[in-house]
């Protein structure tokens, strides 16, 4: 309510008419491309279509289906690291920047348990069973990571200005990568290839799913459901969220602070190990490198989302990973921008920047302690 | 000095602690030899015959380890016991602990095939271990050498202060003589003294032992003989009347100038090529600092604006541009240069200017890889060239000379015009209204605000004037390599000035130009190598460690500003201050 009051009497600046200017072209390129793409759609011959893009051909609708699924697919991966930005931003008001390489880790230790399962043949024979097992492996390790991550860089840190913590964080990320990359080596792994049965194309409401994505949604759907349970239901999540709302006042009441946060921190390490597992399974490669981009384009659902409000990265995740998907086709190609499947990723930093333009809490709202919103 | 209570007992020692320090030195053993440094810095050589760069980047860590073991902290107010055996037995027994790391990996790696996933559990890193000669050998030899290293650590504490200060400075001597062997040999070459060179270095590289032991003995010696001259010279320098202090500033500066215009003339090719890189990085980490070292931004997307400079030069020069190519000269081409990276400065910098901190970090970082697809997609190519780049960036001509990539002196002779702009204009705007409007939006950008400093507008002039010094140095860069591609622009570029900037020291002039120097000088920046160029991929590790090392241990950097540094250390301060007595009732309120 006083921010309110404090915009309203700011006196208006050329930065905020270039701002309303950047607003209003933003907008306007979006109905101009989301319109010649629906004339496009209608018929591929018409004027308006043709003016910017004299190719069109339009899409399919399994086509912008297949697009689709692909994006709520790749989003629920990004909503599931989301989670752990989301968590330890709540709880102590900075970026871990190394979040991605949490990521990362659960994907290489899920890449050296199933070649060494494949090799050992169980993983065609038992499936479910050497999932399973990988799956238990990578939360471990992301887990120790996240944790040992906090006591080693961040503890020390927690009182010092804002900014500190989160250059400390690039440095540790920038750390990790690199010593992937000494310990492992600089190729490309792949995981080795999902049995038939799973992979083969389903129906689903005259959708047609891989069968690799309908798993990506389920175990999302299914960790999701047990952080919400713990966070909600357990007295563990209520220390979180009490932790977050206000740490001295949290300590008073007898929760003990240092534990709490090491919790937030295995838990985030944890759903980031499952996102790195279907990661792995869905993209079947990994490399030192594969923590940064979706590492960035986590935190951006985690702001799309709002920060600290666990729901909201989820469908934060989603969304952007529908927009990464969608856009290009739907939006810029239409504006006729060639090659519009290199600019994904602009396409998701460019999310980032619209939707801290016009709502900086995020869509559903930041649930944040006083001090951090700051 | 304070008193010292008699050296305690050699058996009361702190267990725990030992066992703690042992682990960690163990653990770092291992994972040094694991990611393959010993076995890929094997071919640098240090002492001939005896030790390589390999072994080195092993054998340092038991020393330290058996130095901070023994290490206490000295309290106010309470007596340390004196340093005695019993310290060289805790330091001995954390190095043995930290062999035994080494040698239970040999025993592994010789029992056991884990080569599929971890790249270096090979039979050459067996051999390195065990100095191929069995592994028996390599078992007991880690253990002996790791509580040798970890007695010596200790021992810097039981001997007199001034032997061990010689001892320290004889080593750190000769490693910097061995790590700066290209330089020194380059420089020497230059100034005829090519006698030195022979007698100090072997042939095939690395000191010889006799030069080795000449140089302890002789740097030990005038260590021994020059103690406390040093300290009387800044005493005498104190003492100055400021007039007086201010000539000698000015006389310094001069000398330093002087030399530093005539350096290359006695480098190589080699030196000079190294001398330019570490001028385009000082020039990246002097715009870098007026960013995140006085106002307080953190921008992870900088290197943006050097691709822009770069981008903006190869398209205004270069004959091969594919969309147009007016082939201006380059003195002109700066200036546009300059508006356009304002022009990009203001536009990157106005919709993230509002934002909380570290939002802004991530929107920044996310800018400048925008900018590095959008020069990379083929939408933009008929403009850019795509991953083709732009090639053919002709040299810059200067009427009397040409700077080209092919002759890096002249490259260094005008990295170092723009250098001596960038640190006028910081060394200015630090004092100016401007300066301190940004320090004290660094400090508190409430208050700031609340004291009448519009910190929308000073804010955006620091992005600008920082988007200058870079898109300088991209200019700069174009013009000497000749060709531009997006993969010169990653976001790895702006994490290594942003490491530079810390390490350095935030918000110095000094500082920053001293981090690019050690760090772009020895290490290597992003793509250019260093004197230690076997580092090669190790350096990023290197990079990484020291940036989390210095956030911990030092986030002032190595030459501090000092505002700075008690902006980082205020209650220590203030604690200092209660010690003293000479606390007042306001700064307590501070601390509360």
């Amino acid at each position: 309510m006083t921010a309110v009051g404090v915009r309203s009497t700011r006196r208006v600046s050329w930065v905020d008419r270039f701002l309303t200017t950047l607003r209003i072209v933003l907008i306007a390129l979006i109905v101009v491309g989301l319109l010649a793409f629906i004339a496009q759609q209608i018929d591929n011959d018409n004027a308006f279509a043709r003016r910017r893009n004299p190719g069109a051909t339009g899409l399919t609708a399994a086509q912008v289906k297949g697009l689709f699924v692909t994006g709520v697919a790749q989003g629920a991966m990004y909503g599931l690291i989301a989670l752990g930005y989301s968590m330890v931003y709540g709880v102590l008001g900075f970026i871990n920047f190394a979040h991605g390489e949490v990521f990362m880790l659960g994907t290489m230790s899920g890449f050296i348990a199933s070649t060494k399962l494949s090799d050992a043949g169980y993983w065609e024979s038992n499936f479910i069973g050497s999932f399973l097992l990988i799956i238990l492996i990578a939360i471990l390790v992301s887990t120790a990571t996240a944790v040992v991550m906090e006591r080693v860089a961040y503890r020390p840190l927690r009182d010092s200005p804002r900014l500190i913590p989160l250059i400390t964080s690039i440095g540790v990320s920038f750390f990790i990568q690199n010593a992937v990359l000494g310990l492992f080596g600089p190729n490309s792994k792949s995981y080795p290839q999902l049995p038939e049965w799973l992979a083969k194309n389903r129906t689903i409401l005259t959708f047609d799913i891989p069968g690799t994505k309908i798993m990506v949604l389920v175990v999302a759907a299914v960790s999701m459901a047990g952080l919400w349970w713990v966070v909600e239901r357990t007295k563990t999540g209520k220390a979180m969220r009490a932790v977050a709302e206000d740490k001295e006042i949290a300590a008073l009441m007898g929760i003990n602070v240092d534990r709490t946060i090491v919790l937030t921190f295995a838990i985030g390490g944890a759903m980031a190990g499952i996102g790195g597992i279907l990661w792995g399974l869905s993209f079947r490669s990994v490399t030192h490198l594969t923590g940064f981009l979706p590492g960035i384009k986590a935190f951006t659902a985690a702001v799309v989302g709002g920060v600290g409000n666990l729901g909201g990265s989820m469908a934060g995740g989603v969304a952007l990973g529908t927009a990464e998907s969608l856009g290009p086709q739907v939006i810029l190609e239409p504006l006729g921008v060639k090659g519009v499947s290199q600019l994904r990723d602009a396409v998701a930093f460019t999310a980032l920047v619209v939707v801290l333009l016009f709502k900086p809490a995020g869509l559903f709202g930041e649930r944040l302690s006083e001090d951090d919103r700051a | 000095m304070n008193e010292l209570a008699p050296p305690r007992q050699i058996l009361d020692q702190d267990w725990r602690r030992i066992l703690q320090f042992g682990s960690l030195c163990a653990l770092t053993l291992v994972f040094i030899a694991l990611i393959g440094m010993p076995v890929q810095l094997d071919t640098r050589i240090l002492i001939r015959r005896h030790l390589s760069l390999g072994y080195l980047s092993l054998i340092w860590i038991p020393m330290i380890m058996g130095y901070l073991v023994s290490k206490e902290l000295v309290l106010e107010g309470i007596i340390s016991a004196k340093k005695g055996p019993r310290d060289l037995l805790a330091g001995a027994l954390t190095g043995m602990i930290g062999g035994a790391g080494l040698s239970l990996l040999a025993v592994l790696i010789n029992n056991f095939d884990l080569r599929d996933p971890l790249l270096n559990w090979s039979p050459q890193t067996l051999e390195q271990l065990n100095f191929g000669n069995g592994i028996g050998f390599g078992i007991g030899i880690w253990l002996l050498i790791g509580g040798a290293l970890g007695i010596f650590g200790s021992a810097l504490h039981v001997l007199p202060a001034l032997t061990a200060k010689a001892v320290g400075v004889a080593l750190m001597t000769v490693a910097l003589v061995s790590i700066l062997e290209t330089a020194i040999t380059d420089l020497l070459e230059g100034f005829r003294l090519t006698f030195i060179t022979d007698s100090l270095y072997a042939k095939r590289g690395g000191l010889s032992v006799v030069s080795t032991i000449v140089l302890v003995v002789f740097v030990a010696l005038v260590t021994v003989l020059a103690a406390g001259q040093g300290d009387a010279l800044r005493v005498k320098y104190d003492a100055l009347d400021a007039p007086r202090r201010k000539s000698a500033n000015l006389t310094m500066s001069f000398a330093g100038v002087i030399a530093l215009l005539l350096l290359p003339l006695f480098l190589g090719k080699i030196m000079n090529e190294l001398l330019a890189n570490v001028g385009l990085f000082v020039l990246l980490a002097l715009g870098l600092n007026i960013v995140v070292g006085l106002a307080g931004i953190l921008d992870l997307g900088y290197v943006a604006f050097f691709a822009v400079g770069g981008y903006t030069t190869a398209v205004l020069t270069s004959p091969n541009s594919p969309w147009i190519s007016p082939e201006l000269h380059f003195g002109i081409v700066i200036l546009i240069v300059i508006v356009i990276a304002a022009m990009i400065g203001l536009a990157v910098g106005a919709p993230v200017i509002r934002m909380r901190g570290d939002y802004l970090a991530i929107v920044t970082l996310g800018f400048g890889e925008i900018i590095r697809l959008l020069f990379l997609s083929d939408w933009l190519s008929p403009y850019f060239g795509g991953a083709q780049g732009i090639t053919n960036i002709p040299p810059v001509d200067l009427g009397f000379a040409e700077v080209k990539g092919s002759d890096p002196r002249s490259v260094f002779y005008l990295v170092l015009f723009f250098c001596a702009i960038a640190i006028y204009i910081s060394w200015r705007l630090q004092g100016s209204r401007l300066g301190r409007a940004w320090m004290a939006i660094r400090e508190d950008e409430k208050v700031a605000e609340a004291m009448g400093i519009n910190t929308v507008n000073a804010k955006l002039m620091a992005f600008v004037v920082g988007a200058i010094l870079a898109s300088f140095s991209g200019a700069v860069f174009a013009a000497k390599v000749g060709s531009i591609f997006p993969s010169s622009f990653l976001i790895l570029v702006s994490i290594i000035i942003l490491v530079v900037v810390i390490v350095g020291g935030m918000g110095n002039i000094t500082g920053v130009i001293v981090g690019a120097v050690v760090l772009i000088g020895v290490l290597g920046g992003p793509k250019q190598p260093g004197l230690l160029q076997e580092l090669g991929t190790f350096k990023l590790l290197i990079y990484g460690a020291l940036l989390v090392f210095m956030m911990l241990k030092r986030p002032e950097g190595l030459v501090p500003n000092a505002r700075r540094s008690h902006e980082l250390h205020q209650e220590e301060f203030l604690q200092d201050a209660w010690l003293k007595g000479i606390v007042d009732d306001d700064d307590e309120e501070v601390t509360a």
